[in-house]
C-alpha cells in the first residue's frame, strides 16, 4: 500500500509553508504554522476545534492572505489574490458541505465554473453531451454507477458527493487536493468509500492534505501527520514514528485528556 | 495493490433497492410539468364553459394571447432571477418608471422618441444594477431591498408625473413620435397582409368596416416569444445559465468552483429591469401615454407565473418554458372569466388557489429531484 509513499517522490515539496501567521484584527488565528506535502503523499492535518484548521485551508486555497510567513508551491514563493489563482496553480479544495449544488445535475455540477463549450456560428453553447459523457466516465472510474448524469446531485449519498467533488478536482488537473473534513458527516461504509478513493488519488501521484479531527480516519490513509494546536504546529510525524494513541493524545493536548480521564475515572 | 481499489461497475451487483427510472418518471421531475398540466386543464375547462362566447374566435384568442405575452416578458426575467436565488419586487414600479423615462423627455424636453427609449433602457439597466449591487454587497434579502425599490420608484413615478404634467398621466406621446420606427417596433402589428388574406378567405371574422377582426400579430407577442426563447436558451444551454443554477442552488459551492456569483446576480437584476422596460415601451407606444399606476402589482403576477412554472422560491431550480406556461394559464383564466361572464373577483380567488397548488406541487417535485424524504 505504501510503495509510493516510501519512495521519496521528489525532494521539492508540492506545497510548503513556513512560520505562517494570520491575524484577523486583534485575533491571532495562525501563529507560526509549518508543514509540507509531497507528491504521492497524504498529509493529515489534525487539530481540535479552534486549532486554526479552517484558517489554514483558506489561506492555502487563496481565500485569505497570510499576514507573514513563507508559502511555496513547487519551491517557488506564491501570493494568491483569489481562490481562482490557487486553482490555476493546481491547488483544489473540496469543502465538506459546500462542494456541490444539490438541485443541479451531476454533469452540470462536474463542470460548474469550467463549462465545456461548443461553437455554433457566432455563439458558444454548453456542450451537455460531452459533459454528461465525461461525468459518467469519471464516476464509473471511481466505481459509482450513474444511470443518468442528468439526475440531481441531491440524489447521491454524502460519500458519493465527496467522491464526485474529488473526481472533479482530479479531472481538472489538481496537483494538490485539500480535503476539508471529507468524512466527518459520513457513516462507516461511506467513510471507507471516500478513504479508498483518497488512497487511489494519492497512488496517482497527487499530494493530499486531509483535514480531520478523527484520528482513526487519518491513520487509515495518512502517510504523515501534522498536529495543529492553538494556531501552531506541534510537529509533523511519519506514520512509522507515531502510534494512533500518541496521535490522539497529542491532538487533544496531553494534560487536558489526562485530567478528563481522571475525572471520569479512567473511562476515556 | 492501489490499482485494484475501484470495484469495476459491471461486477457490482445491482442495488436491489434502486428502482429503474422510467421515461415517465424522468418527465415527472421536470420543472415545467405542473404548468403544462395546469395549462391543459385550464384549456379543457374553458373549452367546455366558454364555447360560443368568442373566446376562441380570432379576436378572442388575440385577447388572451396579448395578456399572456405581456406577462411572459416580465415572467421570463423573474424566472431567471428566481433560479438565481433572488426576487425583484420592483418590477411593477419599474414598468411605471420606465414609461415616464420614455414619455417625459419626449413630451417635455423635445427629445426624439428613439432617444427617450434608449434613455429609458439605460436608466432601467442602471436601476437594476443598483438593486443587484445593494443585494450582493449588503447580503440583505432581495425581498427587502427590492421592496424599498418598489416604493422609491413608484413614488418617483408619481412625483415626476405631477411635476411635469400636473396629473398622474403624461399623454400625447404619439403627437411627438412622428413616424419614428420605435412606435411600430413596440406597438406595430406583424403580417397584416396574412390576416387580410385570412379574413378574405373567411377563416377569421371581419369587422363591419370590412377589416379583418385581427389586423396582425401585436409587437408585444413577438417581443414575448423572442425574450422567452432567448431566456430559455441562456438558462439551459449557456455557461451563464449554468452559473445561474449554481448561484441560486448553493452560492457558496458555486463560488468555491470559481463562479462569479455576485456578477451573475447583478446581471440578473439588470435583465429583470430590461424586461420591465420592454413591457413599459409596448404600453407607452400602444396607448401614447405613460401613467403613474402602470404596472401596479405586476411584480406579483410575474413571480406567480414563475412559481406556477416550477421555479422554487429558494432558487436553483426552475425554467423559462415553465414561466411561459404560467403566464399562459394566467392570461387564459383572466380573459376566460371575462368571456364566461363570471364575476371578475373570482379570478383572484382562482389565482391564490393556483399559486398554493403550484407551490405544494413544486416542493413535492423538489423532494423527488433531490431524493429527500
Amino acid at each position: 500500500m505504501n510503495e509510493i509513499a516510501n519512495t521519496p517522490a521528489s525532494s521539492v515539496p508540492l506545497i510548503e509553508v513556513r512560520n505562517l501567521v494570520k491575524h484577523f484584527g486583534p485575533v491571532v488565528a495562525l501563529n507560526g504554522v509549518s508543514m509540507k506535502v509531497h507528491r504521492g503523499e497524504v498529509m493529515c492535518l489534525l487539530g481540535d476545534n479552534g486549532a486554526g484548521k479552517s484558517t489554514l485551508i483558506k489561506t492555502l486555497s487563496g481565500v485569505h492572505k497570510p499576514t507573514s510567513g513563507d508559502f511555496l508551491v513547487d519551491g517557488k514563493p506564491v501570493a494568491f489574490a483569489t481562490p481562482r489563482d490557487a486553482l490555476d496553480a493546481g491547488i483544489a479544495t473540496v469543502y465538506q458541505d459546500l462542494a456541490m449544488v444539490p438541485l443541479t445535475s451531476i454533469a452540470r455540477n462536474f463542470f460548474m465554473g469550467r463549462e465545456p463549450m461548443r461553437r455554433f456560428g457566432p455563439f458558444k453553447f454548453l456542450d451537455l453531451d460531452f459533459a454528461e459523457r465525461v461525468a459518467r466516465e469519471e464516476m464509473h472510474k471511481i466505481g459509482i454507477d450513474v444511470r443518468d448524469p442528468g439526475q440531481a446531485v441531491g440524489t447521491l449519498s454524502g460519500g458519493e458527493r465527496q467522491c464526485v467533488a474529488i473526481a472533479r478536482a482530479v479531472y481538472f488537473g489538481a496537483k494538490v487536493l485539500i480535503l476539508d473534513e471529507p468524512t466527518s458527516a459520513l457513516g462507516v461504509a461511506q467513510t471507507s468509500m471516500v478513504l479508498k478513493y483518497v488512497n487511489q488519488v494519492r497512488a496517482r501521484g497527487l499530494g493530499v492534505i486531509f483535514i480531520t479531527h478523527n484520528v482513526r480516519h487519518a491513520y487509515a490513509v495518512g502517510n504523515s501527520f501534522t498536529v495543529l494546536n492553538r494556531g501552531k504546529t506541534l510537529g509533523t510525524y511519519a506514520k512509522s514514528e507515531i502510534g494512533i494513541e500518541e496521535l490522539q493524545n497529542l491532538m487533544a493536548g496531553d494534560k487536558e485528556l489526562q485530567l478528563l480521564s481522571d475525572e471520569l475515572g479512567g473511562m476515556v | 495493490m492501489a490499482k485494484s481499489e475501484a470495484v469495476p461497475v459491471a461486477e457490482r451487483p445491482l442495488d436491489e433497492r434502486l428502482k429503474k427510472q422510467s421515461v415517465l418518471r424522468s418527465f415527472l421531475s421536470r420543472p415545467e410539468l405542473g404548468a403544462v398540466a395546469g395549462t391543459v386543464l385550464v384549456f379543457l375547462f374553458f373549452a367546455m364553459t366558454a364555447r360560443g362566447t368568442g373566446m376562441f374566435a380570432a379576436d378572442g384568442v388575440l385577447n388572451w394571447i396579448t395578456v399572456t405575452a405581456q406577462l411572459t416578458i416580465i415572467a421570463t426575467g423573474a424566472a431567471l432571477l428566481m433560479v438565481g436565488g433572488e426576487f425583484d419586487l420592483s418590477v411593477g414600479s419599474m414598468i411605471g418608471f420606465a414609461g415616464m423615462m420614455i414619455a417625459i423627455p419626449t413630451v417635455y424636453f423635445g427629445w426624439p422618441i428613439a432617444a427617450s427609449v434608449v434613455f429609458a433602457f439605460c436608466g432601467a439597466l442602471l436601476i437594476g444594477f443598483l438593486n443587484g449591487v445593494v443585494v450582493v454587497r449588503t447580503r440583505l434579502p432581495s425581498f427587502i431591498v427590492t421592496l424599498a425599490s418598489l416604493y422609491i420608484l413608484r413614488g418617483m413615478t408619481i412625483a415626476l408625473s405631477i411635476f411635469f404634467a400636473n396629473r398622474t398621466i403624461v399623454s400625447g406621446v404619439k403627437n411627438f413620435a412622428g413616424d419614428s420606427v420605435v412606435v411600430p417596433l413596440f406597438a406595430g402589428k406583424a403580417f397584416p397582409g396574412f390576416f387580410v388574406w385570412l379574413a378574405d378567405a373567411g377563416i377569421i371574422g371581419t369587422l363591419p368596416n370590412g377589416q379583418p377582426s385581427v389586423q396582425g400579430i401585436p409587437a408585444v407577442v413577438i417581443w414575448a416569444l423572442v425574450i422567452a426563447l432567448i431566456g430559455h436558451v441562456v438558462l439551459t444551454r449557456t455557461r451563464f445559465g449554468n452559473w445561474i443554477f449554481g448561484a441560486g442552488g448553493d452560492a457558496n459551492a458555486a463560488r468555491n468552483v470559481g463562479v462569479p456569483v455576485a456578477r451573475v446576480k447583478i446581471i440578473l437584476f439588470m435583465i429583470t429591469a430590461f424586461c420591465a422596460t420592454v413591457y413599459a415601451a409596448c404600453q407607452v407606444m400602444e396607448f401614447g401615454s405613460a401613467a403613474a399606476d402602470r404596472g401596479l402589482l405586476k411584480e406579483f403576477e410575474a413571480i406567480i407565473a414563475a412559481v406556477i412554472g416550477g421555479c422554487l422560491l429558494t432558487g436553483g431550480y426552475g425554467s423559462v418554458v415553465g414561466a411561459f406556461f404560467g403566464a399562459l394559464i394566467f392570461g387564459v383564466v383572466q380573459m376566460g372569466i371575462l368571456f364566461t361572464g363570471a364575476p371578475n373577483d373570482w379570478f383572484q380567488v382562482f389565482l391564490g388557489l393556483m399559486l398554493l397548488t403550484a407551490v405544494l406541487f413544486n416542493s413535492y417535485i423538489r423532494r423527488r429531484a433531490t431524493g429527500e424524504r
